[in-house]
């Protein structure tokens, strides 16, 4: 696939290299790699892999900016490589790394066992106080679009740890739980289809928490789904101290609408078009 | 949930020195203008004025609770900055530990200091 390759002009990559099992530190191996335009970072990596080092190891799986899997450090900057393309970023030389403040598996693969460890601890799924319900949910739970606001845009997360790879404070105290953990503590805690906010509190309100975010930002600039990471742990911290004082707004969780098959059909909403298939 | 209360009564005494420092600005130095706690001939800062405010009880009260808000406000966010360090988890509680103990005796002694003075000049009539 690479011989019809039509060369705009090549471009080095700068690429960190390690093998826990071979290597004491990291060390950087430099690979001339022809560029097109239009070219991704992760089709470099491809075209190294493919045409000089057979040996290279990353991580990465849809190549479309949806699963998260190949975030890695690009000229300093943590992002996806697979949103990346090389000559925005680069024109003669492009530093690939791995995300920096997770432990490194092997050359760009980052070990996010803690990361996500931390996310677990944050229960990042819809909690009803019902164990039935919660189980085998006999219906759909009433939510207007105002109320889906809330937590709308940050249900976009891919879980890619740039945000993580990107934070100051995390780079200062690896217990710190970090944007994506408490992005999404914050998401299910504002969903009002949710009971567990508390729970949440408890995890997010201590001294590897919320208050230890000092709102450098870095988190939603790096964010390469446009998440606002910050925006969340800003709004977590209200939550908190609202809840302190006993000032927050008592909420039950919404309830339920309807069962399956059993809600009324708008009239305004006319017939679908008769069956063309299967007749 | 302990770093929520500390973090909320942080965030309460910032407020607190804000109007309280307020009143000082309003007081000692522009107290020309607008004449609050200005008793005796002279300006607002001078040792009359001072004895004057120290004679009653609600400038002492205040004095002590804006040392409190400061000393908390200033001491906890000292904390914080030491704690970006990435100190260990027992030098964070030595920290926590000493930070408390220079608190409480910079509080008990600024109370010492604000009601001798109190006692000293509210008896002086």
């Amino acid at each position: 696939m690479w011989e019809n390759i039509d060369k705009v002009q090549e471009v080095r990559f700068h690429v960190s290299r390690y093998s826990p099992e071979r290597d004491s530190k990291p060390y950087v191996q430099v690979f001339p790699v022809p560029v097109r335009e239009g070219m991704t970072v992760l089709e470099g990596l491809h075209y190294i892999k493919e045409n000089l080092d057979s040996s290279l190891v990353w991580r990465y799986s849809c190549r479309m900016g949806v699963c998260g899997s190949c975030g890695m450090l690009l000229n300093g900057r943590p992002t996806l490589a697979c949103n990346t393309q090389i000559l925005d970023i680069a024109k003669t030389d492009l530093t690939v790394a791995p995300l920096p403040n997770f432990d490194v598996m092997r050359d760009l693969v980052p070990d996010l066992a803690t990361m996500f460890k931390k996310h677990i601890a944050n229960k990042p799924f819809i909690v009803r106080q019902d164990d039935a319900e919660q189980n085998d949910p006999s219906g759909e739970y009433f939510q207007t679009p105002e109320q889906l606001e809330e937590y709308l845009q940050f249900s976009y997360c891919i879980k890619c740890g740039c945000c993580m790879a990107a934070c100051p404070t995390l780079a200062t105290d690896s217990e710190y739980l970090g944007p994506m953990p408490l992005t999404q503590g914050y998401r299910y805690s504002a969903d009002t289809r949710d009971g567990a906010k508390k729970d949440r509190m408890k995890v997010s309100g201590t001294g590897h928490g919320a208050f230890r975010c000092h709102y450098a930002g870095e988190c939603s600039r790096a964010c390469p789904k446009g998440v606002d990471p910050a925006k969340a742990i800003q709004h977590l911290k209200r939550q908190l101290v609202l809840d302190y004082l006993h000032l927050a707004k008592q909420r039950k969780p919404c309830a339920k609408q309807h069962g399956p098959g059993k809600g009324t059909r708008d009239p305004k909403i006319p017939d679908a078009p008769a069956k063309t298939v299967g007749v | 949930m302990r770093e929520t209360k500390l973090w909320t009564w942080f965030m309460l005494a910032g407020l607190v020195i804000l109007i309280l420092l307020g009143l000082h600005m309003t007081v000692a130095h522009m107290g020309g203008l607008t004449g609050v706690g200005v008793t005796k001939a002279g300006d607002s800062v001078n040792e009359a004025n001072s004895q004057a405010r120290d004679a009653t009880l609600f400038y002492p009260v205040v004095y002590v609770i804006l040392l409190a808000a400061a000393l908390f406000h200033g001491l906890y966010g000292l904390r914080v900055i030491l704690f970006e360090l990435g100190l260990s988890s027992t030098t964070q509680k030595a920290v926590s530990a000493l930070l408390l103990i220079v608190g409480v005796g910079l509080f008990g002694f600024g109370t010492w200091g604000v009601f001798a003075a109190h006692a000293l000049y509210a008896g002086r009539g």
